[in-house]
């Protein structure tokens, strides 16, 4: 099993973004996934600060995969689109059906955004060049079995393994609404939170995270303690979603889980306290997704 | 411009037949289909009787068979696909690809349409299902603002079908699980948003009232306030340090006003939601709605919705109030 790192789904300075690549071009992250994926209003890092981002990441030895929009709506954005797949020399992760089409022909991977339920999907995209396939979240171990059992052996599978789930994209900004601006006037307020903002109940439970127009799972979507099992599943890459701090350590626990030198347990202990509001693994029991299950 | 209604069963689809509707849509009786409710849908004998009501007065019958099935569930879909082939559907509505494919090629004269579900939102999606699966329809999510969705359609030979009227996503349609979060169970996977067996009504001393999903407080309200089916993104809830309607408040969507400019953007159908309401709602959305688009085809320069057609919409929306939602950049 191999580590990446899905592409940055909040909103970070240049300076940030460029430093937070920079401490981790050398840890045992074996893929990158670069660019912005939620929202195409965000500018701090242009299409091509992006691309030379990854010719450095590829310099030191990393796979780097770029990444497209979840949520494509202006005809900007399909020109951007054009550029990132038409790019001919970086694979690139598809992040809905419009970068499917665009990408037939080529190598590419399906994001969890693409709604890949069954084999028969899988199949047709890999007909049309699928080389690697993120299972949607809210699929449970049982099904992913069946899906392994079934896939074409040409297609690798990555499971997204750690970080908030993304739950939802709308047309709306959360974030602007939040501050009673409309999105046409957001002001890029998302910038001030770089892990987004916590959404809670009336009872103070926590809930959602609101990311500009995409809603996150407050609690963190965690598979370490899982591990043990799932080096016996056949799964290829587990995806680490990048949250603002600790992500250095977090991949270590991680790599010396699949390499034997820590146990599950101590692992997981010491990851609980680097992460906020918690926990939870119900989508990969087959249960509600904010829940949580001792293994 | 087609008026493509809802019929949750056979009184509804005749009450949208009879009050002008050009399609229905229905589904069948299981999650094959994005309406999973105890009580509606249709069963073998309702759908003969159903299309033969229609075709009679020459109107067409869609079947939505519009979630996702995973390797343990595809033969009820494959079953559900090849009973849409055999008996005489006008359309079949499809989201997953493997459903799409495997209509296409088992049923090669079929008219197939994207569903919302399919959450095509660029012309470079649509036109991909044109290509591979010869789709004659999609139905766009309602994230596209009105300039967005004209210049989809000048980009596809594909018809678009927009929805006009009834209860609002506010995320964009097939990739949304805030309620498989809460409750394990999505459109997607289930084919119902916040199920009815997560949902708890708890009535307080005081009057007022909590909602809950699956235990999760979604909203509370005082004894003067009316309460809303506990949908997530209609919910109230905290977000640094307010309370309020955090992502959209209860609301439906009403695009009347907008109808000249759908005409002008080259829009084939309107697709009125609601298949979970009742025989009453349907027949009286399609009546307002029929009405408006004939006057519109009359003289599109003219128009403007009439107050009492407004007020009848109104009167069956989510918390009495509508939106024109993300074809209005504002409210984006």
């Amino acid at each position: 099993m191999r580590l990446s790192l899905g592409s940055i789904l909040y909103y970070w300075s240049k300076d940030d973004t460029l430093a937070f690549y920079r401490d981790l071009a050398d840890s045992p992250v074996e893929i990158f996934y670069l660019g912005e994926s939620v929202c195409s209003k965000r500018k701090q890092m242009r299409t091509q600060d992006w691309f030379e981002l990854a010719e450095e990441l590829e310099s030191k030895g990393k796979e780097v995969v770029l990444s497209t929009l979840a949520l494509s709506e202006a005809d900007s954005d399909i020109k951007t689109l054009h550029r990132i797949c038409d790019n001919n020399h970086f694979m690139v992760e598809a992040n809905d059906m419009g970068a499917v089409s665009l990408l037939e022909g080529k190598a590419f991977v399906s994001g969890h955004s693409v709604n890949t339920y069954n084999q028969h999907t899988i199949k047709l995209l890999s007909e049309l060049g699928l080389k690697r396939w993120v299972m949607p979240l809210e699929l449970s171990k049982d099904t992913l079995a069946d899906l392994l059992a079934t896939k074409p052996e040409t297609v690798e599978s990555e499971i997204f393994a750690f970080g908030r789930i993304p739950l939802a994209y709308s047309a709306r900004c959360y974030t602007a609404r939040a501050h009673n601006l409309q999105k046409d006037d957001c002001q890029y307020r998302c910038i001030d939170y770089p892990d987004g903002m916590l959404l809670n109940t009336q009872e103070d439970q926590k809930f959602l995270n609101i990311n500009g127009i995409q809603t996150l799972s407050a609690q963190t979507y965690n598979l370490l303690p899982e591990l043990d099992s799932m080096k016996t599943m056949g799964i290829d890459v587990l995806r680490l979603s990048p949250q603002y701090r600790h992500m250095d350590k977090i991949i270590d626990l991680f790599d010396q889980c699949i390499n034997n030198k820590l146990s599950t347990e101590d692992a997981s202990n010491q990851l609980e306290k680097l992460t906020s509001s918690g926990s939870c693994n119900g989508y990969w029991y087959g249960k509600a997704g904010i829940e949580s299950k001792a293994s | 411009m087609e008026l493509v209604c809802p019929a949750g069963n056979l009184p509804s689809l005749k009450a949208a037949i009879d009050n002008g509707a050009d399609a229905v849509y229905i589904g069948f009786k299981d999650d094959t289909n994005a309406r999973h409710f105890a009580g509606l849908n249709f069963d073998e004998k309702k759908i003969q009787q159903g299309i033969e009501y229609a075709h009679t007065k020459n109107r067409k019958v869609f079947l939505a068979l519009n979630t996702y099935p995973q390797p343990s569930g595809w033969s009820r879909w494959q079953k559900a696909v090849d009973h849409a082939g055999e008996i005489n559907i006008d359309s079949l509505i499809i989201a997953d690809l493997g459903v799409m494919d495997y209509a296409r090629n088992r049923w090669p004269d079929l008219n197939l349409h994207l569903s919302v579900q399919g959450s095509a939102t660029s012309y470079e999606a649509v036109n991909f299902y044109q290509r591979h699966f010869d789709i004659k329809r999609v139905v766009l999510p309602r994230v596209l603002s009105l300039k967005q969705v004209k210049q989809l359609v000048d980009n596809t030979d594909v018809g678009i079908e927009v929805f006009g009227f009834g209860s609002l996503c506010v995320m964009v349609e097939g990739r949304c699980i805030l309620s498989s979060y809460a409750t394990g169970d999505s459109p997607n996977t289930f084919g119902a948003c916040s199920p009815a067996k997560a949902v708890e009504w708890i009535d307080k001393p005081d009057g007022g009232m909590d909602t809950r999903l699956n235990g999760l407080l979604v909203d509370r309200y005082n004894a003067n306030e009316n309460a809303s089916y506990p949908t997530i993104c209609k919910g109230r809830f905290n977000v640094g340090g307010n309370t309020y309607h955090a992502l959209e408040e209860p609301t439906s969507l009403n695009t009347l006003e907008l109808l000249p400019e759908l005409f002008d953007a080259g829009v084939q159908a309107i697709k009125i939601e609601g298949r979970q309401r009742s025989p009453a709602y349907v027949a009286q959305v399609t009546r307002v709605w029929r009405d408006a688009i004939d006057l519109c085809q009359q003289n599109k320069d003219t128009f403007k919705p009439k107050s009492d057609w407004m007020q009848e919409l109104a009167k069956v929306s989510e918390g009495s109030q509508t939106t024109l939602g993300a074809y209005h950049r504002p409210w984006q």
